[in-house]
């Protein structure tokens, strides 16, 4: 039976207004509003910047042009390293970083999914390997490389510089991260994939590098890329080491010369690296999505 | 001459405690057409992955080209690369084209020549009508055209044997026809087949034997007129009403 109060109201015209204070965000308003918000917390945060009670001495000690051209070019005579030179070791080390940690990435990843039983040993010290370096704060496995494995005494690996053992610990670190991505970006292949190349007599080897490794580099590019930018800013910790790259010079001018300007150089250095790998990085994404959305 | 070519003699599969497979005894000849039927999850599916190894069985034989497939020194790629098997979901390869899903077969897993197989692959894809589409990838094209590919995939590798899991079940009703053409196709030119199907008409008319299946229990076998017309068990008779 229908309630009569319900079938009353069912005869009603119904109103698709929105209420007053919803309609100003409707439509062409919505654009002024936007603007307006926009114009009302950028102007914000700069005047909180400028007008705060220390404001002047924090632009003085921060954002000085002349402090900030200082560190960035450095100045041999009086000691002074260079934040831009230091950059490029930061460069350097995320280049070298980068590739070993690829390789090491799916090898772990591919140790990890075998079945074989003879490489069940193998198995196990990928998982007890991902497990530790995923633990470990970066900044320890920095310092019980760079001051463990020099006292260590074994010949060629404990002699090498600081900037190589820095390099070690972030190949470690990323290594497990990047081997968890591989192994995600695999398994969300469906199944169905894997049971058509199999029931076509395809090896294991070969519906890997064919059918599998093919279709699961699509998933793993965008979270790749994201963590490619992380270890962009983790050469940073070098500086623990005493490495001289672009955070260690920003501090050993502002030790020198009392003024902390190359700090915000090495800043907007590592901006100027990060952000157009950000970009491609979101740019790859929005584009998945896309063309997941287009295909259903 | 009739030549058994696969023979399933009491096969057990259990999935944990779930008894899927109780014992199933069914053989099958060369140019034979053997249609599986049941309601979903009577385990014909599971049957067919059996055959094609795809499932390991708990108990049982199965005889292939008299050959056990139990033996642990049995190859399971080289059972599959003469046993074709084509899945409901299709399972084209999205990465790559028409064209590419044909010849992966031959030339991944026979090693033979690219250029030694692309005329068979052009000749399969005409086939199906789909010879000018051979470039495309399979997202461009419709279910039934997809399934036919998948079709013709596991036929390029010249399977002795070809295994179909409800490959009509995914599909538009409107696309149904064009699989089936091609599957009673196959069957007059002599494809040996096990069918796993709904498609009671179908079977009906191309199967040379139906055999029904309820809770991993092969209830009854027998040729369709025997299976259809005249039913000997409760069980199937109260299906086929069911899906008439």
């Amino acid at each position: 039976m229908v309630n009569e109060t319900d079938a009353k109201k069912s005869e009603e015209t119904p109103s698709f207004l929105a209420p007053r204070r919803k309609q100003l965000f409707l439509g062409r308003r919505a654009m002024v509003a936007s603007t307006a918000s926009t114009v009302l917390i950028i102007g914000g945060l700069v005047a909180v910047f400028l007008l705060a009670p220390g404001g002047a001495t924090v632009r003085h000690f921060f954002f000085n042009p002349h402090e900030m051209w200082q560190s960035l070019v450095g100045n041999h005579r009086d000691s002074l390293s260079s934040v831009g030179l230091g950059l490029l070791i930061n460069i350097r080390v995320f280049l070298v970083a980068e590739v070993f940690i690829l390789a090491f990435g799916l090898a772990i990843a591919w140790t990890r999914m075998s079945k074989s039983p003879v490489l069940l040993p193998f198995r196990i010290l990928a998982i007890v390997y991902s497990d530790i370096f995923r633990g470990i704060p970066v900044l320890l496995v920095f310092l019980l490389i760079g001051y463990g494995v020099p006292g260590l005494g074994i010949s060629f690996i404990s002699f090498q510089s600081q900037t190589v053992y820095g390099c070690v610990a972030l190949i470690l670190t990323y290594s497990a991260y990047v081997a968890e991505v591989f192994r995600a970006g695999i398994y969300s292949v469906p199944h169905g994939q894997l049971l058509a190349a199999r029931s076509l007599g395809l090896t294991n080897a070969t519906t890997m590098r064919r059918v599998i490794l093919p279709q699961a580099v699509r998933t793993v590019v965008p979270p790749l890329l994201n963590d490619f930018i992380s270890l962009q800013k983790d050469t940073a910790l070098l500086s623990v080491l005493g490495v001289v790259e672009a955070v260690q010079a920003g501090t050993i001018y502002q030790d020198l010369k009392f003024n902390s300007s190359g700090l915000v150089v090495a800043s907007l250095l590592f901006l100027a690296m990060t952000i157009p790998l950000t970009r491609v990085t979101d740019g790859l994404i929005a584009r998945d999505r896309n063309r997941r959305l287009a295909s259903t | 001459m009739s030549e058994v070519i696969l023979e399933l003699d009491s096969v057990v599969k259990r999935f944990g405690d779930n008894e899927v497979l109780r014992g199933i005894s069914l053989d099958l000849q060369r140019h034979e057409v053997v249609c599986l039927i049941g309601a979903s999850g009577s385990g014909k599916s599971t049957l067919l992955r059996c055959v094609n190894l795809l499932e390991t069985i708990d108990g049982g034989t199965i005889t292939l080209f008299g050959q056990s497939l139990t033996d642990v020194r049995i190859d399971p790629d080289k059972v599959r690369r003469h046993t074709g098997m084509v899945f409901q979901s299709f399972n084209l390869f999205p990465h790559l084209t028409v064209l590419e899903n044909v010849l992966v077969g031959p030339v991944r897993a026979l090693k033979r020549k690219r250029s030694d197989v692309l005329d068979e692959a052009l000749q399969l894809l005409e086939r199906i009508g789909l010879r000018d589409r051979s470039d495309e990838y399979p997202d461009r094209l419709s279910g039934g055209q997809q399934q036919r590919v998948a079709i013709v995939r596991s036929l390029a590798m010249r399977p002795a044997l070809l295994l179909l899991d409800e490959v009509t079940s995914a599909l538009d009703p409107s696309l149904v026809g064009e699989v089936l053409d091609l599957l009673r196709d196959l069957a007059h030119t002599g494809t040996t087949m096990l069918i796993a199907t709904h498609e009671m008409n179908f079977a009906r008319d191309v199967a040379q034997k139906v055999a029904y299946l309820d809770g991993g229990v092969l209830v009854e076998q027998g040729t369709p007129d025997e299976i259809f017309a005249n039913p000997q068990h409760e069980s199937t008779r109260l299906f086929l009403e069911r899906v008439r």
